[in-house]
């Protein structure tokens, strides 16, 4: 078995699960957690063709270092953002941040 | 394209690591206290340090252990303990949005899985360079400086944004 096809596998159900998460949790920490294992999904996929893709370079190696800074950015302005949110509202429940809907 | 399984150390290693990932990944949805959920996700992005050493990257996984073993999952078990979550494990199930939720997940990796099976990759490929994380600072400091330097000064935006957005605002009175 090619063991790209491995890696990419594996990184499509990492990815699905994280998905997942996002999806059905109302906890606003587990949805932000969720989007992070889909960006470490991505990660794999990234580091496995840098090692097995046509052309193996460093690049996916390079790339995948930036999506984690971007990934760490994201974070930090998220948890922020849903530390002020529940001074505000007293609730991480995702369902009820519908201030702009209404 | 034919799947007989070689059981070469790669392999093994992957598998096993791989199992890892999935079982910390599932395990992350079922439990019911979030910190549990924090701790277990710490697990899957372990694993996946792992992967990324059998795939070479040794600078990647190190990078990946302290940034998301040590700083995000940090990070997010601070905002779980700086915000209450009275009635966890008790909120309403929706069936609705579950099955729905569930069905378009599956068919997306069912898509995923049958798009990797029928691609054609290459059989072998050259080997990469010993010295990786040389490598990589090499490549950061020439060819990829200017990446290197946006991305810092996003990381500068992003942090200084966070410590404004987070902090107290003061009562006007």
């Amino acid at each position: 078995m090619n063991m790209l096809a491995s890696y990419l596998t594996l990184a499509a159900v990492l990815f699905c699960i994280g998905l997942y998460g996002v999806i059905v949790k109302r906890n606003a920490i587990i949805v932000l957690l969720s989007i992070e294992l889909m960006l470490n999904a991505v990660n794999l996929n990234l580091v496995a063709f840098s090692k097995y893709g046509v052309q193996p370079s460093l690049t996916g190696q390079l790339f995948s270092l930036f999506t984690m800074t971007v990934a760490a950015a994201e974070a930090a302005v998220g948890v922020a953002i849903l530390v002020a949110i529940y001074r505000a509202r007293a609730s991480v429940n995702v369902d009820e941040f519908d201030e702009l809907r209404r | 394209m034919s799947f007989n399984i070689e059981f070469t150390g790669e392999f093994v290693a992957f598998f096993s690591l791989a199992v890892c990932a999935i079982v910390g990944a599932v395990m992350a949805l079922n439990f019911t206290k979030v910190v549990h959920m924090a701790l277990s996700l710490a697990f899957t992005f372990i694993a996946l340090a792992g992967l990324f050493v059998v795939l070479e990257a040794e600078f990647v996984a190190f990078v990946q252990v302290l940034l998301y073993v040590g700083a995000i999952t940090i990070l997010m078990i601070f905002g779980i303990m700086m915000t209450k979550h009275q009635g966890e494990g008790q909120e309403p199930s929706r069936p609705l949005l579950e099955t729905l939720g569930a069905i378009g997940c599956l068919a997306l990796l069912g898509i995923l899985i049958f798009a990797i099976r029928d691609a054609n990759f290459p059989a072998d490929s050259a080997p990469l360079p010993l010295d990786t994380t040389r490598e990589i600072g090499k490549l950061l400091f020439t060819q990829m400086a200017v990446p290197f330097e946006l991305v810092s000064v996003l990381l500068t935006v992003a942090f200084i944004g966070a410590v404004a957005l987070a902090k107290r605002e003061e009562d006007p009175q």
